[in-house]
């Protein structure tokens, strides 16, 4: 080891690779632009990555939507094009006979798909909006951010039946004015005045609610509308180890044996699966992850092969200088010894050159999608990876370096001495 | 200091090989400087090579210093080289990237001597062969005969127990020829042991002792009256 804290071993170095310049800059480029693209790419589906994390960051990952839709095929004596009407006892159903479902939030709703939105009254300003009789387990499964001094429908709500009402953050923006506080204020949908007890604020990313919703607790919509068990859709969170496209298939396997439908009619129940969507969107950016890491590596690799060339040809080049020096008494180890750091010096410092230029892409790409609606966050290659990147670079540069060192030796000094 | 008993080498060239030296019987003493004469092709320079362990004998015994050279590997043989001789080359051999007290310094390096000690060294070998002032200029920017120079002192740096000089004036003019040799006097006189290749008489002559060789074996070993190299200078 002595020999790296020589500074003559370094003189040595830098002689030998100042003497070719222009061919010590283009290997450095090879290896440096191999590392660049290692870490550009890796920072960039590490954005994605955590661009992605936080679009799903407010839903319940391995969650899906289920509804009733009309049959396709007659069965046990029912017409085909039979209504299906979801109840609350199906709830129950599901959630014992499907150990995968963590949560079941049930929901009914006016204003969504189709059918008038209620009509919202305060004081001298008015609105349309979509209600939903909810039960507190929804924020199970969708995220509620609460304005400060607010909260969610809780069980008592439930159990009373109160007139209380969760509001959007559009819906306060337009009936209520700037700066006033919504919480204990009364607003009256349709014919019913109700209290308000929050305001949610959007969510970023993912969000199964729009701004302009409102949330009241199931059983006052219930009597409201005289609605009984019946239930609009509801929202299904699985395990997260659950295969959220197996469990989709068996919530709706069962709701067909229940509400006997045929097991083969498709359409009876319609369902949306946000765990699907994420799973391919994750596995988007792991690709994009595991490509990176290929496409960098073989263009290092490439890179480090170019300095054995080089380093090769500078070796043959100067053969006789070897042959001088193992005549001053240079052991064949020692001559070894400094052509393998002369690669790995090479490499390192072309790799943290790469490695200086690709953090500094990251950063600028940073700066630039700050603020546009693209799901790309801090775009960072972790510190091991990095120094993972040099450790790669050194082994890389050491076995790379053992070929030109290894000519290097096997000429005889006196052969060397008399080339020319 | 060197013994050489019967020694040959010769040269496989395919199918044929070249029986370069035939049986060479030889010792120097301690302080000696000696000619090796002889035309061309007539083996000087595979004795020098093997008497600096570049080369391998076939046949023979040599002894170095009452070290018997056999079985070298490159390694034992770059730490001899290193601890016993010192070369002079006809085409200098330094090394064109470094000063000229870094080539001075350079054997030094490989005795694994620390850098102050080996520069300091460096510098007072400089100075014996009177180019001190040189000492951070590049070959390059030196002539043949300061080139030369500098070549003895790094061959001196090392304080080998035999200096060994391939043709040393080979590429020289004679004025040039005979400060070289002047330097090797001088150095001899030190008490060094030296051996010179050379086919010019005149460089012979400066020396103590010739010896000529002739289709490898030694035809002549005498000693000489030694005429100094100052008085060849008008
Ligand atoms: N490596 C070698 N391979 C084959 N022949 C060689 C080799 N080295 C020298 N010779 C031959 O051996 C003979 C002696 O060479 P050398 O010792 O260099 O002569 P000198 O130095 O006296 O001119 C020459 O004929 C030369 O061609
Ligand atoms: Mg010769």
């Amino acid at each position: 080891m002595r020999f790296i804290f020589d500074r003559n071993t370094w003189q040595e170095i830098f002689g030998s690779i100042s003497k070719n310049k222009t061919r010590t800059i283009i290997t450095v480029i090879g290896v440096l632009w191999g590392i660049f693209i290692y870490i550009a790419l890796s920072g960039a589906a590490k954005g994605l990555d955590n661009g992605f994390d936080k679009v799903f960051k407010t839903v319940a990952i391995n969650s899906m939507f289920v509804w009733g839709q009309s049959t396709s095929m007659p069965y046990d004596g029912y017409k085909t094009g039979r209504q299906m009407q979801l109840k609350l006892d199906d709830v129950e159903t599901l959630k014992n006979r499907i150990p995968e479902v963590q949560y079941i939030a049930p929901r009914i709703s006016q204003g969504q798909f189709g059918n008038e939105p209620v009509y919202t009254v305060r004081g001298q300003k008015s609105g349309s909006y979509t209600l939903n009789g909810d039960y507190p387990i929804y924020t199970k499964i969708a995220t509620k951010k609460i304005f400060d001094g607010g909260r969610f429908i809780n069980q008592e709500d439930i159990d009373q039946a109160r007139k209380v009402i969760v509001i959007g953050e559009r819906v306060e923006q337009e009936l209520f004015d700037k700066g006033e506080n919504p919480v204990g204020a009364y607003i009256r949908v349709g014919s019913i005045y109700f209290q308000v007890i929050g305001v949610t604020k959007l969510a970023e990313g993912v969000s199964f609610d729009s701004d302009s919703a409102m949330f009241i607790p199931f059983t006052t919509y219930r009597k409201l509308y005289n609605s009984g068990d019946n239930i609009g859709y509801m929202c299904i969170a699985a395990y997260d180890d659950a295969d959220a496209v197996q469990v989709e298939k068996d919530i709706k396997a069962l709701l067909r044996n229940i509400h006997r439908v045929d097991p083969k009619d498709e359409r009876a129940f319609g369902s949306a699966n946000l765990g699907e969507i994420f799973n391919r969107t994750m596995g988007f950016a792991d690709g994009l992850t595991f490509m990176s890491l290929v496409v960098g590596i073989a263009t290092i690799l490439a890179g480090v092969i170019g300095i054995g060339n080089i380093l090769l040809i500078s070796v043959k080049e100067r053969t006789k200088e070897l042959g001088v020096r193992r005549a001053l008494g240079a052991t064949p180890g020692e001559v070894r010894n400094q052509i393998i750091l002369e690669s790995v010096f090479l490499t390192v410092i072309a790799g943290i050159l790469g490695i200086i230029l690709g953090a500094g892409v990251l950063a600028l790409i940073n700066t630039l999608t700050k603020d546009a609606d693209f799901p790309y966050t801090n775009p960072t290659v972790p510190i091991p990876y990095v120094l993972g990147a040099l450790v790669i670079m050194v082994v890389l540069g050491t076995l790379i370096g053992l070929i030109p060192a290894q000519r290097a030796v096997s000429i005889r000094p006196i052969e060397a001495l008399r080339e020319e | 200091m060197i013994e050489i008993k019967d020694l040959h080498k010769s040269y496989k060239m395919g199918s044929n090989s070249l029986h370069v030296l035939k049986g060479i019987n030889f010792s120097v003493e301690e302080g000696e400087l000696v000619a090796i004469m002889g035309s061309s092709g007539s083996g000087k320079s595979t004795l020098l090579n093997i008497l600096g362990m570049l080369d391998e004998l076939d046949e023979g015994t040599y002894t170095l210093d009452g070290v018997p050279i056999v079985n070298l590997n490159e390694t034992k043989a770059a730490n001899y080289r290193n601890k016993f001789l010192g070369f002079v080359f006809q085409s200098f051999n330094l090394i064109n990237y470094k000063t000229a007290m870094e080539n001075v310094a350079l054997p030094l390096y490989y005795q694994r001597m620390p850098r102050k000690q080996r520069e300091e060294k460096a510098l007072k070998y400089l100075e014996q062969v009177g180019l001190k002032e040189w000492a951070t200029h590049l070959p390059s920017e030196l002539s043949g005969g300061q080139k030369q120079r500098v070549a003895i002192a790094r061959a001196m740096a090392a304080e080998p127990k035999v200096l060994l000089a391939d043709e040393p004036t080979g590429a020289l003019d004679s004025t040039t020829s005979y400060e070289v040799m002047e330097l090797i006097q001088k150095i001899n006189d030190q008490g060094n042991t030296i051996l010179i290749v050379t086919h010019e008489e005149d460089i012979a002559h400066m020396c103590k002792r010739i010896v000529h060789l002739k289709d490898g074996i030694i035809l002549e070993d005498k000693k000489v009256k030694q005429v100094r190299a100052v008085t060849n200078v008008q």
